[in-house]
C-alpha cells in the first residue's frame, strides 16, 4: 500500500502529491507576485480603489451582509424558491402530513414493485 | 484487567449511564466537577470503543449475551433461537460507535466553558450523557426491541436537550416540541414494526429474524414503516423540517451530538435494509427509493441553505443535504446488491464512498457547529446579518471554520473530498447523471460557506465587536481536536478506507455471516 494513495474505484488519488504540488505551484505564484509591477508605491492614490470619480464608502458601511450575497442567484430562480420555502411552514402538522404522505408513497411503490 | 475489558461492551453502555445517574447527585455538592465528571467518563467510553474496534477488526465480530452464563453463549443447549438481549458488534457497528464516543468526548469538553454560565448543568449532563448511552445501545445491539428502547432514550433525551436554553426565549420549546412529535410518531411505526417481527417470528434478535425471513406483506408494511421513519430521522427530504429547527436551537455542543445521532439512524436504516432483509427485499426498487431520497436531500438541503442568513440553520440544512450524499452511496450498493459483477465494479466502493462520509460528516459538521456556537459564545447572535470581521478576534476559530468548510464543500486535500470522490467516481458507473447532480451540490456548498465565511469573519471589525475575543480553552480543544481528524483523514483517507471502512461495508453486505455470528455455522 501506498502511503496516501486511495483508490476511488475508476482511479486513484493521492493527497500528499496534492499537497506538494499545490506548496510548489504557491511558491512559484509568490514568486510571479513578487516580479510584479516595479513601479508600485504602497499607501498612494494607486492603491484605492476607483468608484467613478465618487468618494469611498467607509470600509464599515461597504461589507456586503448576509442577506444580500447571492441575491441575483435568489432572483434569477425565483420560480424555484417561492414554492420551496412555502413548503417549510413551521408548522408541526405538516412535518406530520409529509411523513404520511412519504409512507403512502413508499407503500406504493413497494406494493406493486 | 483482562476481565474487565472482556465485559468492554457492557461498560460502553454502563459508564456514561452510571454517570448520568450519578451526575445529578454530585452537582448537589460541586456543582463544577460535573462538567469533568462527563468529560472523564465519555473520555473512558473513547477508550473502550477503541479497545473494542481493535478486537473488532482484527478477530472478527464480537456478542456480549447480557445476563447468560457465557459471554459469548448465545444459544444454550436446548435452544433454537437466542431469548437474551445480546449486543452484536461487527465492523459497521462499531465504525459508528467510534463516531459517537470521539463526538460525545468532544461535546463534554467543548460544553465545560461554553455552557459554565448556565444554570441547570446537572441536568444537562445528565441528559448528554443518557444520549451517547442511548446511542451506543442503537449501534451496538442485536435485539430488534433493545434499539427501540434505545431509539426511545435517545429521542427523549434529544427533546429535552433541544429545548434546553428555552429559558432565553421561547423557540428552544418550540423546536423540542416538534422533535418530540416526530420522534413519537416515528418510536410508534418502529414499535409497530417490530410487533409484526414478534407476531410472525417470536423472535426480536436480528440476525435471528433474518435467517427465517419470508418477506410475506406484513414484512413489507415493517420495511415501508421502518424505511420512512428511520430516513425521516437522519433528515432526508421532505421529512427533514424538524431538522433546522432542532438543530439550530439545541446547544452548540448538542447540536454536534444530534448529527450523530441522527446519523445512528441512518445506520438503522442500513442495518434493516442490509442485514435485517437483505436480497430478500427488492433491492432495486428499495435501492432507488433510498437513492431518490438522498438526491432530493442533496439539492433540497443546499439550496435552502443558501438562503439562510442564521447560521446554525444554514449549517442545519447543509447536514440534510449531506445526508443525501450518505443515502445515495449506500443506496447505489444496495440497488445492485443481487448483481454480484455491478457490486464488485462500483457497488462497494459506492458503499465505501457513503460509510466514509458518515464518519466525515460527523467530523466537519460537528467542527463547523462548533464554531457556530463559538460564534454565539461571544457575539450572541446567530444572525450572519449581524456579524462581520470576527476573524480579527478570534483567529483560531476562524481557521477551524475554514477547514470545516473547506471539508464539507468538498475541497482537497480534506476529508470531504476523499469520500465524496469515491461517491462521484463510483454513482459515475451507475448512473452519470446521479454523480453530476451530487458534484453540482458540492459546489452550491462552497458557494454557500464562502457567504458564511464573508459575512461572519471578514470585512473591518465592526464596532461593537472591537473587545471581542477569542473563545476558552476547552472550547478551542474541542475543536482542534476535530480539525486534526479532518486533516489526517483528508492526508490518509486509504488507512482509514481500507481498516476501518471497508470491513464496515462488508459487514453490511454479508448477511449470512451476521447470522451466523448469532446462530453458529462460520
Amino acid at each position: 500500500m501506498h502511503i496516501g494513495l486511495l483508490e476511488t474505484g475508476s482511479g486513484y488519488w493521492n493527497a500528499l502529491i496534492w499537497v506538494i504540488t499545490a506548496v510548489i505551484i504557491g511558491i512559484g505564484v509568490l514568486w510571479l507576485r513578487n516580479k510584479g509591477q516595479e513601479n508600485y508605491k504602497k499607501n498612494t492614490d494607486q492603491t484605492k480603489p476607483f468608484l467613478s470619480g465618487n468618494p469611498e464608502v467607509s470600509k464599515e458601511d461597504s461589507h456586503v451582509g448576509a442577506s444580500h450575497i447571492y441575491w441575483g442567484f435568489t432572483e434569477a430562480l425565483k420560480k424555484y424558491y417561492e414554492p420551496l420555502v412555502k413548503l417549510h411552514t413551521g408548522n408541526i402538522n405538516d412535518y406530520s402530513g409529509w411523513i404520511v404522505l412519504m409512507m403512502a408513497i413508499i407503500f406504493i411503490i413497494v406494493g406493486v414493485s | 484487567m483482562s476481565s474487565i475489558l472482556m465485559h468492554a461492551p457492557a461498560l460502553v453502555i454502563a459508564l456514561p449511564l452510571l454517570a448520568a445517574f450519578f451526575t445529578p447527585i454530585l452537582g448537589r455538592f460541586n456543582r463544577k466537577t460535573i462538567s469533568w465528571l462527563a468529560s472523564f467518563t465519555l473520555g473512558l467510553t473513547l477508550l473502550l470503543t477503541l479497545f473494542i474496534a481493535k478486537q473488532v477488526l482484527a478477530n472478527g465480530p464480537i456478542v456480549y449475551v447480557f445476563g447468560g452464563t457465557e459471554i459469548g453463549l448465545t444459544l444454550p443447549f436446548g435452544y433454537t433461537m437466542p431469548i437474551r438481549i445480546i449486543f452484536q458488534i461487527d465492523a459497521m457497528g462499531i465504525f459508528m460507535g467510534l463516531i459517537t464516543a470521539v463526538v460525545a468526548f468532544l461535546a463534554a469538553i467543548y460544553s465545560i466553558s461554553y455552557m459554565e454560565q448556565h444554570t441547570g448543568l446537572d441536568k444537562y449532563y445528565t441528559l448528554l450523557l443518557l444520549l451517547a448511552t442511548s446511542m451506543f445501545g442503537m449501534e451496538l445491539t442485536g435485539d430488534i426491541f433493545n434499539f427501540f428502547v434505545f431509539f426511545e432514550i435517545a429521542s427523549i433525551s434529544s427533546v429535552a436537550l433541544v429545548a434546553f436554553r428555552s429559558t432565553i426565549s421561547g423557540e428552544p420549546a418550540e423546536a423540542g416540541l416538534k422533535y418530540m412529535v416526530v420522534s413519537s410518531i416515528s418510536a410508534l411505526m418502529v414499535l409497530f414494526a417490530i410487533g409484526l417481527f414478534y407476531g410472525q417470528y417470536d423472535a426480536l434478535n436480528i440476525a435471528t429474524i433474518a435467517s427465517v425471513m419470508q418477506f410475506t406483506q406484513l414484512d413489507k408494511i415493517a420495511l415501508i414503516l421502518l424505511v420512512t421513519v428511520l430516513s425521516m430521522k437522519a433528515g432526508s427530504v421532505p421529512m427533514h423540517m424538524w431538522t433546522p429547527d432542532a438543530y439550530s436551537e439545541a446547544p452548540a455542543a448538542i447540536t454536534m451530538v444530534l448529527v450523530a445521532a441522527s446519523q445512528a439512524s441512518l445506520y438503522a436504516l442500513f442495518r434493516i435494509t442490509f442485514s435485517l432483509y437483505n436480497v430478500t427485499l427488492n433491492t432495486i426498487t428499495v435501492g432507488w427509493i433510498i437513492i431518490i431520497l438522498g438526491v432530493l436531500s442533496m439539492f433540497i438541503g443546499v439550496t435552502m441553505a443558501i438562503i439562510q442568513s442564521d447560521i446554525k440553520r444554514l449549517m442545519a440544512y447543509h447536514a440534510i443535504s449531506q445526508t443525501g450524499y450518505m443515502l445515495l452511496g449506500v443506496g447505489v450498493g444496495l440497488a445492485v446488491l443481487t448483481n454480484p459483477a455491478a457490486l464488485e465494479s462500483y457497488g462497494i466502493k459506492a458503499m465505501e464512498g457513503g460509510i466514509f462520509h458518515i464518519m466525515n460528516h460527523a467530523m466537519y459538521k460537528g467542527l463547523l457547529f462548533l464554531t457556530a456556537g463559538s460564534l454565539f459564545y461571544r457575539t450572541g447572535t446567530r444572525d450572519l446579518n449581524r456579524m462581520g470581521g470576527l476573524a480579527h478576534n478570534m483567529a483560531y476559530t476562524a481557521t477551524f471554520f475554514i477547514i470545516g468548510a473547506a471539508a464539507i464543500a468538498g475541497i482537497p486535500p480534506f476529508n470531504g473530498f476523499a469520500s465524496k470522490l469515491i461517491i462521484y467516481e463510483s454513482v459515475y458507473q451507475f448512473n452519470p447523471l446521479l454523480s453530476i447532480i451530487a458534484m453540482l451540490v458540492s459546489i452550491l456548498t462552497l458557494a454557500s460557506f464562502v457567504k458564511v465565511f464573508h459575512s461572519a469573519f471578514l470585512g473591518p471589525q465592526l464596532e461593537h465587536y472591537k473587545s471581542v475575543q477569542e473563545v476558552p480553552k476547552s472550547m478551542v480543544l474541542a475543536m482542534a481536536t476535530l480539525a486534526c481528524i479532518i486533516v489526517f483523514f483528508g492526508l490518509f483517507p486509504e488507512l482509514i478506507v481500507k481498516h476501518i471502512v471497508h470491513p464496515a461495508v462488508m459487514a453490511l453486505i454479508d448477511q449470512a455471516r451476521y447470522t451466523a455470528t448469532i446462530l453458529g455455522g462460520i
